[in-house]
């Protein structure tokens, strides 16, 4: 879901960039009190492996294709303020290194992957924690929901750009309905991936993972 | 339960696999925004990159012929680079200042 440049006008990409910047502050705000030295090398390889997986696209429908975003991955395995973070540093390396998203475009789609992904993947996640049984085998259960979720959600975020300031002239509700419909297959594909993931960092290192930790633990001491 | 080497060595290799192997068989179809772009119409807006001639450029190595090479460095360089960026960035994050009580 990497804009190209060219589909926003310029006023919309710039309050883009600006919402995406005050969001990016936000989160570094959040990850520098959260993140400890025994957390940090966990946000760096998730953000490694998240670029490594959007390589891979895969087939969802007759010539189209999705890969995953991983912002509820993220957000579940270090926090949704590393999280952000760690998207950003990838959405920043694909642009720069591999033309991958117009750099004009680079706030919208940050918007959209870094922040909505990550929120709402993470909101969804723990809303659907809630309700499943307190235990370790639930947790990649809601994190499949909460991956799943977070795709349409990120292209009902490039529909709202699209409304504000599309260069073109199609209308919304047509391109509301074809970016939520693809993106639901595409959001099938990104539970799965995000729910055997956890699963397996779970099955290795239950400690390190963020989504877990903050439900086992009621109490915890922290040294401001 | 695998000790912080194992499972960071680990996670770091199935990463460089991932983008330096698995990669060559992903789907190059275009993708959901991409797709809906043509279908609807509004694809034709869409400018050139400004960066389109970086030498990683959609992930390809410029200058590399053989496809499954030229994808795979991309994606090896990618991994590593992202590791050095969000290694530093993330460890300077998480340092935490020495608290001085007065």
């Amino acid at each position: 879901m990497h804009i190209p440049d060219g589909f926003l006008d310029v006023q919309t990409s710039v309050i883009f960039t600006g919402l995406s910047a005050a969001g990016v502050a936000v989160a570094l705000k959040g990850a520098r009190s959260q993140l400890d030295e025994k957390t940090a090398p966990l946000a760096g390889l998730t953000a490694v492996f998240i670029f490594a997986v959007q390589m891979l696209n895969f087939p969802v429908a007759a010539g189209t294709s999705g890969h995953l975003i991983g912002g509820a991955l993220a957000a579940i395995l270090v926090g949704p303020w590393a999280a952000t973070l760690a998207l950003t540093i990838v959405l920043l390396m694909q642009a720069f290194l591999f033309a991958d998203g117009g750099l004009t475009a680079l706030g919208a789609s940050t918007f959209n992957m870094s922040i909505v992904g990550v929120w709402i993947g993470y909101g969804a996640f723990l809303l659907v924690r809630k309700i499943l049984p307190k235990k370790k085998a639930s947790i990649p259960v809601a994190a499949a929901i909460g991956g799943f979720i977070s795709v349409p959600m990120a292209a009902i975020s490039f529909t709202l750009q699209y409304a504000m300031g599309a260069t073109a002239t199609y209308s919304t509700t047509t391109v509301l309905g074809a970016m939520v419909g693809t993106h639901i297959l595409i959001g099938i594909g990104e539970g799965l991936i995000t729910g055997l993931t956890v699963s397996a960092v779970i099955a290795s290192r239950s400690d390190l993972v963020y989504g877990w930790k903050n439900n086992n633990q009621k109490l915890e001491i922290r040294n401001a | 339960m695998l000790n912080n080497r194992r499972f960071y060595i680990g996670g770091f290799v199935v990463s460089l696999f991932l983008a330096g192997v698995v990669s060559f068989y992903a789907s190059s179809s275009p993708d959901g925004l991409e797709k809906v772009a043509e279908d609807i119409g509004f694809i034709e807006t869409a400018k050139e990159n400004t960066n389109a001639d970086v030498a990683l450029s959609d992930y390809g190595t410029k200058g590399v012929d053989n496809e499954r090479a030229s994808v795979g460095i991309a994606g090896v360089i990618g991994v590593i680079g992202t590791a050095v960026v969000a290694g530093v960035a993330f460890k300077l994050i998480a340092r935490k200042p020495r608290t001085v009580k007065n």
